[in-house]
C-alpha cells in the first residue's frame, strides 16, 4: 500500500451532503475483476454529459475545471461515501488521482475501505469544512498541505486544523503496512482463540458442508 | 455494573486479540462471497501465495449478475460471464463450496444463507456487501466489508474493527393491518436520518419486534445500513430457534440441544445501558413511501411531497431541490396521486417467502394497470421460488400481468438485463433510492411488497390498509 505522510495538492469542493457509493462509481463498473482502471468512470453520472449518443465532459462538474486540475484532495460535505461497501469507490478515487478527502463525517465502511487503499479519511468540524468552501471557492488554485504524523491541516494562510485518527491507522498509513502480514503474526493467537471456541461452541466447527437435506 | 448488550456479548466471544488503541481483531465465523466484490481479494490472495485459514467458514453463490430467465442459456453479457465464471475458478481452486447459478440453492446471499442454515445464532457473519446486516436477525454480529478485507478474512478468519456505540431502537404497540417491517424500518430511517446510526450497532427489541417473524426481522436489520448502522440485531427468541431447527446446515442431535442452550443467552440483559434510545410506537407508523433520492427522504401514504421552502436549513433545501428535479416530482404533489411506470418485487429486503405471500394476497384475482410498463417478480432464492410454485403464487402473479422470474438480485441495482429507462418511475420493494440505482436516470419509490403490489395494479400509489380484500 502507498504510505501516506505529507501531502500538499490543489483542492477541489464537491458541495453535495450523502454523497453514495453509486454517485462515486456506478453499478456498470462493478463488473470488473482489477482494481485499477476505475478513474475514468469516478462520478461518471454528473462528471459526463450524452451528446449525440457520445459522451464529452459536463463543464459544470467541478473536476472537469481547469482550475482543479492534478487536483488530490476532495473537499466534501457530511456522511460522505454512504451506501454499498463496494471498494471499486475508493479504487476509483485512487485512481483519479485523489489521496485525501475531507468532510465532517463519512460512512463506516467507505472510511474503513479508504484506509485500505492509501486514501485519508479526514474529519473536520462542520464550520472548519463550511469554512474551507469559501476558501476554495474564493482562490483559484487553492492548496492545502495534509502533514499526518503531526494530525494537522494547514492552509496555505498557515491557518492550522488539528484532526483525529486512530492511532493504530495511521501507523498503517504512514508505513503502507500490509494488514494481513500483521495479522498472521498472531496466528497463535488465532489458533487459541479456535482450540477455546470449539470446545465452547462445537457447532461452529462441525464442518458443515457433509450433510445435505435440502430445505 | 450495569448488565450487557447482545452487542456486547457477540462482540466479547469473539475477541481474539486488542491493541492499546482499543482496535480489535475480530474472529469471523462466517463469510460469504459473492462475484463482485470477490475477484481482486482471491486474486490478492493467489498473489501473495496464500490459502484460505479455514476453508469451511465460506460459502459463495452468483447473484448480483446472473439474468433472471433463460438461465439454461448462459449470461449473454461477457463482462458479466466472466466475473460469475470468475467466481466459480475461485472456488474450485480454493476448495470452498459454492452453489453455482445453476443450483437450485442459489440465492441473494443474504437470503440464501438463513434459509440454508449456514447463518447461526451467535455467529459473527461478514460479506462484501452493505447489507449484511440482514444477519442480525437471528442474533448475530453481522456487517459489510471491503474487498481488502474479504481477503484479510480469507488469509486470516479474522478482521481488525472497533468497538461501535449502542443504540437500541425500542417499538411499542402492534403493527396495523396492511402495515410491515418495512414500513417500520423506513419509518425509523425518516425519524434519524441516512447518518443517525453511523457509528453505531442498532439492536431492535420491543413487542413489536418481537412479534416480527423471522423474516420481519431480517427486513429490518437488511435496512439499518440505510440508517448508516454497520449492523443490527435482534435477540434470540423462540421464533429465532424454530426458524433454524431442521435448516440443512444447521447441528443436529445433541450439538443442536447445546446450541441452543447457549442461544437462550443472547438478548440485552434487563439493566444494560445503551449509549443511545429512540422509542417508536408501532401503531402510529401508516405505510411509508419515500419521495426523493435517499431512503430518510420518506413520508407515509396519507402525506405529499415536501416543499424544499419548508427546509430546515439550506443544505437541506437543496438537497430536497436536487432530489425533486431528479425524480420529477413538484412539491406539495399527494404521494397517491403518483403513478408508476414500473413495479419491482425483490431483493435481500423483500424477497422472501412471506413477502411474496403478503403481495399476491393482494394481487389475487386483479390485473396490473394498462399504463404499468411491467412488473417483475424475482423471488431471492431457489427455495423461495419453489415454495412459492407449491403455493401457486406463481399463477397469481403470472394471471395478473406481472412476471415471474429466477431469483438473483436484479432490479435492485440492475447490474443485469433488468433495469429502468431513463425517467422511468418505479415502485420498488429494494433498499436504495439513489439516483440511477435501478438504471440511469430511473426513479426509484421504496415501498413494502404489499404497497408495490397494489401500486401494480392501481398505476399508482395506494394506501393498501384500505385495499379491497379479494
Ligand atoms: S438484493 Fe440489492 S441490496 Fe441486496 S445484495 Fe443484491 S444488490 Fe445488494
Amino acid at each position: 500500500m502507498q504510505t501516506f505522510t505529507v501531502v500538499e495538492a490543489v483542492v477541489a469542493p464537491l458541495d453535495r451532503p450523502n454523497v453514495d457509493t453509486d454517485a462515486i462509481i456506478p453499478k456498470q463498473f462493478l463488473k470488473t475483476v482489477d482494481r485499477q482502471g476505475l478513474g475514468v468512470h469516478l462520478f461518471e453520472a454528473w462528471r459526463y454529459l450524452e451528446k449525440g449518443g457520445v459522451q464529452v465532459p459536463n463543464p459544470d462538474f467541478v473536476l472537469n475545471q481547469p482550475r482543479f486540475a492534478g487536483v488530490q484532495i476532495l473537499l466534501a460535505r457530511e456522511n460522505f461515501g454512504c451506501g454499498s461497501s463496494r471498494e471499486h469507490a475508493p479504487w476509483a478515487l485512487a485512481d483519479y488521482g485523489f489521496r485525501a478527502i475531507i468532510a465532517p463525517s463519512f460512512a463506516d465502511i467507505f472510511y474503513n475501505n479508504c484506509l485500505k487503499n492509501g486514501i485519508l479519511p479526514l474529519r473536520l468540524a462542520s464550520d472548519v469544512v463550511d469554512h474551507l468552501f469559501h476558501e476554495v471557492r474564493a482562490a483559484p488554485g487553492y492548496r492545502l498541505r495534509i502533514d499526518l504524523p503531526a494530525q494537522e491541516v494547514q492552509t496555505m494562510g498557515d491557518s492550522r486544523y488539528h484532526f483525529a485518527i486512530e492511532a493504530s491507522h495511521k501507523h498503517k498509513l504512514v508505513h503502507g503496512l500490509d494488514d494481513i502480514e500483521l495479522t498472521l503474526a498472531l496466528g497463535d493467537a488465532i489458533g487459541a482463540y479456535e482450540a477455546r471456541r470449539s470446545r465452547e461452541a462445537p457447532w461452529l466447527f462441525s464442518s458443515p458442508p457433509a450433510r445435505r437435506r435440502g430445505v | 455494573m450495569s448488565g450487557k448488550t447482545l452487542y456486547d456479548k457477540l462482540w466479547e466471544s469473539h475477541v481474539v486479540h486488542t491493541e492499546a488503541d482499543g482496535s480489535t481483531l475480530l474472529y469471523i465465523d462466517r463469510q460469504l462471497l459473492h462475484e463482485v466484490t470477490s475477484p481482486q481479494a482471491f486474486a490478492g490472495l493467489r498473489a501473495a501465495g496464500r490459502k484460505p485459514w479455514r476453508i469451511t467458514a465460506n460459502i459463495a453463490t452468483a447473484d448480483h449478475n446472473v439474468p433472471t430467465r433463460d438461465r439454461a442459456a448462459g449470461i449473454s453479457d461477457p463482462v458479466a460471464r466472466l466475473q460469475v465464471e470468475t467466481l466459480d475458478r475461485n472456488c474450485a481452486e480454493f476448495g470452498i463450496e459454492e452453489f453455482a447459478m445453476n443450483d437450485r440453492r442459489q440465492g441473494i446471499v443474504h437470503v440464501m444463507a438463513p434459509e440454508q442454515g449456514l447463518t447461526l445464532p451467535g455467529m459473527t457473519v461478514v460479506c462484501g456487501d452493505s447489507h449484511t446486516a440482514t444477519h442480525g436477525a437471528l442474533g448475530t454480529l453481522a456487517f459489510g466489508i471491503g474487498t481488502t478485507e474479504v481477503e484479510h478474512v480469507l488469509a486470516t478468519q479474522c478482521l481488525w474493527a472497533r468497538k461501535s456505540r449502542s443504540m437500541r431502537v425500542w417499538v411499542d404497540g402492534v403493527l396495523a393491518q396492511g402495515v410491515s417491517a418495512k414500513d417500520l424500518v423506513l419509518a425509523v430511517i425518516g425519524r434519524i436520518g441516512t447518518a443517525g446510526g453511523t457509528g453505531y450497532a442498532i439492536e431492535f427489541a420491543g413487542p413489536a419486534v418481537q412479534a416480527l417473524s423471522l423474516e420481519g426481522r431480517m427486513t429490518l436489520c437488511n435496512m439499518a445500513i440505510e440508517a448508516g448502522a454497520r449492523s443490527g440485531m435482534v435477540a434470540v427468541d423462540e421464533t429465532t430457534i424454530d426458524y433454524v431447527r431442521g435448516r440443512s446446515y444447521a447441528p443436529v442431535g445433541a450439538l443442536w440441544d447445546a446450541a441452543v442452550e447457549a442461544w437462550r443467552d443472547l438478548h440485552s440483559d434487563a439493566d444494560a445501558v445503551f449509549d443511545a434510545e429512540l422509542r417508536m410506537d408501532a401503531g402510529a407508523i401508516a405505510p411509508q413511501v419515500t419521495w426523493g433520492t435517499s431512503p430518510e427522504m420518506v413520508t407515509d401514504i396519507r402525506g405529499q411531497v415536501p416543499d424544499p421552502a419548508q427546509a430546515a436549513d439550506a443544505t437541506q433545501r437543496k438537497g430536497w431541490e436536487e432530489a425533486l428535479a431528479y425524480m420529477g416530482l413538484q412539491p406539495a404533489t399527494p404521494i397517491q396521486e403518483i403513478r408508476v411506470d414500473k413495479v419491482f418485487i425483490g431483493s435481500c429486503t423483500n424477497a422472501r417467502i412471506e413477502d411474496l405471500r403478503a403481495a399476491a394476497a393482494v394481487v389475487r384475482g386483479r390485473h396490473k394497470a394498462a399504463s404499468v410498463r411491467e412488473v417483475l417478480v424475482v423471488p431471492g432464492s431457489g427455495p423461495v421460488k419453489a415454495q412459492a410454485e407449491a403455493e401457486g403464487l406463481d399463477r397469481i402473479f403470472r394471471e395478473a400481468g406481472f412476471e415471474w422470474r429466477d431469483p438473483g438480485c436484479s432490479m435492485c441495482l440492475a447490474m443485469n438485463a433488468d433495469r429502468l429507462e431513463p425517467g422511468e418511475r418505479c415502485a420498488a420493494t429494494s433498499n436504495r433510492n439513489f439516483e440511477g440505482r435501478q438504471g440511469a436516470g430511473g426513479r426509484t419509490h421504496l415501498v413494502s411488497p404489499a404497497m408495490a403490489a397494489a401500486a401494480a395494479i392501481a398505476g399508482h400509489f395506494v394506501d393498501v390498509r384500505h385495499w379491497p380484500a379479494s
